[in-house]
């Protein structure tokens, strides 16, 4: 019988940006169990309805996280908006979608260069962050920030976007469609690459489902589910289906979140073509939240939650928010049992932790 | 999304989880909110689009039954809610006993 040993793996690792820590336990190289823990980086975050205003929350809900700090502000308000029965305007709608895809495009860059760089492949970790600057330049340019963007808020929106820069916005997005179509050749034709990859942390669908799975992580695995089909913000008014692959193993992971890519430039395309001319970007918000609310969005990680319960003052009771990589964290685990511990980096990438968000 | 809460009784939680698991749920999130003198536990699942919630009301000291036989996914959301909020919670598949979290004082959101 073979010694069990068991390896710890983090808070830091070359392959990890935030910290998560793996109690691996072995036997000779094969994991065999893989046991997390986290509160590294827990700030209470949800604890502070406690001391901001229904309204100031936005701005708390931004800062869970730097890469998906749009969405968490979209989440808190549309949860709020439904409680209070206010119908956002549509061209907010419409530029609320645009800058969630954008979003998505500077997510999935970012990991991709950080998958790129755990392989050894310098070179194309740069120019996946070259590229990232596009879309980060483009927030710069509609919003004012790089990284949080305070543009949401209860209502609407606060920023306007003219005519002249969505129809710049259409210019780049061909061009940094055209970079990415070369950018993506190594991931999915390289042969190094396809041998770190292809068959290396399987994940049927069943077990993606009853673990909990979200995003990219479940789509890989075959299920067809993504929020955005359920019709909020303008998502409705666009022609669009969820990327999903059957062969549930890393290299599905890291196909879907590349097509993910191209099909948002595509989604942004169809904003700008429909967006409502003119007109308001916010309502008043009149009296205070009363109710409660669980609201769905699709962040570039996977599906996030945001439950809202409000009491008729300016403090609501209960802000919660399940994000997707606190939900994939369980089918991490489960994929990393029977792999090769070289392997363990490579798959703890591929559900692309996103650890601020899981403990806010 | 369905805003329908259906309340259900501590003693009752896994008996129902274990029939949404066999409806083909899964398990969407588990949270605990602070209300006076105990907690209020919201279980979401959902189905495809579908989604079922439930609400359990929990005195101070009260325990309830982890749900982690049904959905062992569960284990994450319920440390958390011990870690977080001190929800007693028992037969937890992976119980890390108050250190999932490593918080500077415990239990900070009771």
């Amino acid at each position: 019988m073979s010694t069990r040993s068991v390896i710890p793996f983090g808070p830091q690792h070359p392959v990890l940006p935030e910290p998560i820590h793996l109690d691996l336990v072995l036997e000779d190289e094969k994991v065999v169990e893989a046991i997390p823990s986290i509160g590294f980086i827990h700030r209470g975050l949800e604890k502070l309805v406690d001391k901001k205003d229904f309204n100031e929350m936005v701005y708390v809900a931004e800062r869970i996280c730097g890469i998906c700090s749009l969405g968490h502000g979209l989440g808190y308000s549309e949860a709020i908006e439904h409680i209070m029965d206010i119908d956002v305007p549509a061209r907010a709608k419409f530029l609320r979608t645009i800058w969630s895809e954008l979003s998505r495009i500077h997510s999935h860059l970012l990991w991709l260069g950080l998958l790129a760089d755990a392989f050894g492949f310098e070179s194309l970790y740069m120019d996946c962050w070259r590229l990232r600057e596009d879309a980060l330049d483009m927030f710069e340019a509609s919003t004012g920030g790089r990284v949080i963007f305070s543009v949401m808020k209860v209502g609407g929106i606060r920023r306007d976007v003219s005519d002249e820069m969505l129809a710049d916005f259409s210019k780049r997005i061909d061009k940094m469609e055209e970079d990415l179509k070369t950018i993506a050749k190594p991931f999915l034709n390289d042969k190094a690459v396809q041998t770190r990859l292809r068959g290396v942390g399987y994940l049927s669908a069943e077990q993606a489902d009853l673990l909990g799975c979200a995003g990219p992580f479940l789509r890989a695995s075959g299920v067809n589910r993504d929020i955005r089909t359920t019709g909020y913000c303008a998502y409705g008014d666009i022609d669009f289906e969820p990327i999903i692959s059957t062969e549930g193993d890393s290299y599905a992971r890291t196909d879907c979140r590349i097509k993910e890519i191209f099909q948002a430039f595509d989604i942004i395309r169809q904003c700008i073509a429909k967006m409502p001319k003119g007109g308001e970007i916010d309502v008043p918000v009149k009296g205070m939240p009363n109710g409660e609310y669980m609201m769905r969005i699709e962040q570039p990680r996977g599906e996030a939650l945001y439950y809202v319960k409000a009491n008729g003052t300016k403090f609501i009771d209960r802000l919660r928010v399940r994000t997707p990589t606190f939900s994939n964290l369980p089918g991490m685990v489960e994929t990393l049992k029977g792999c090769d511990l070289a392997d363990v980096p490579i798959l703890v990438l591929t559900i692309d932790p996103c650890i601020s968000c899981t403990e806010r | 999304m369905n805003m329908d809460f259906t309340n259900v009784a501590p003693e009752s939680i896994l008996d129902e989880a274990h029939k949404l698991k066999f409806a083909g749920f899964h398990l969407m999130q588990q949270c605990a909110t602070r209300i006076p003198d105990g907690y209020e536990l919201l279980y979401t699942f959902g189905k495809d689009y579908e989604v079922k919630q439930l609400k359990v009301t929990l005195a101070e000291d009260q325990e309830v039954s982890s749900i982690s036989s049904a959905f062992p996914c569960a284990f994450i959301h319920e440390n958390e809610m011990h870690d977080l909020f001190g929800v007693n919670i028992k037969m937890i598949n992976l119980d890390f006993e108050g250190k999932f979290y490593r918080t500077a004082i415990e239990t900070p959101f009771k």
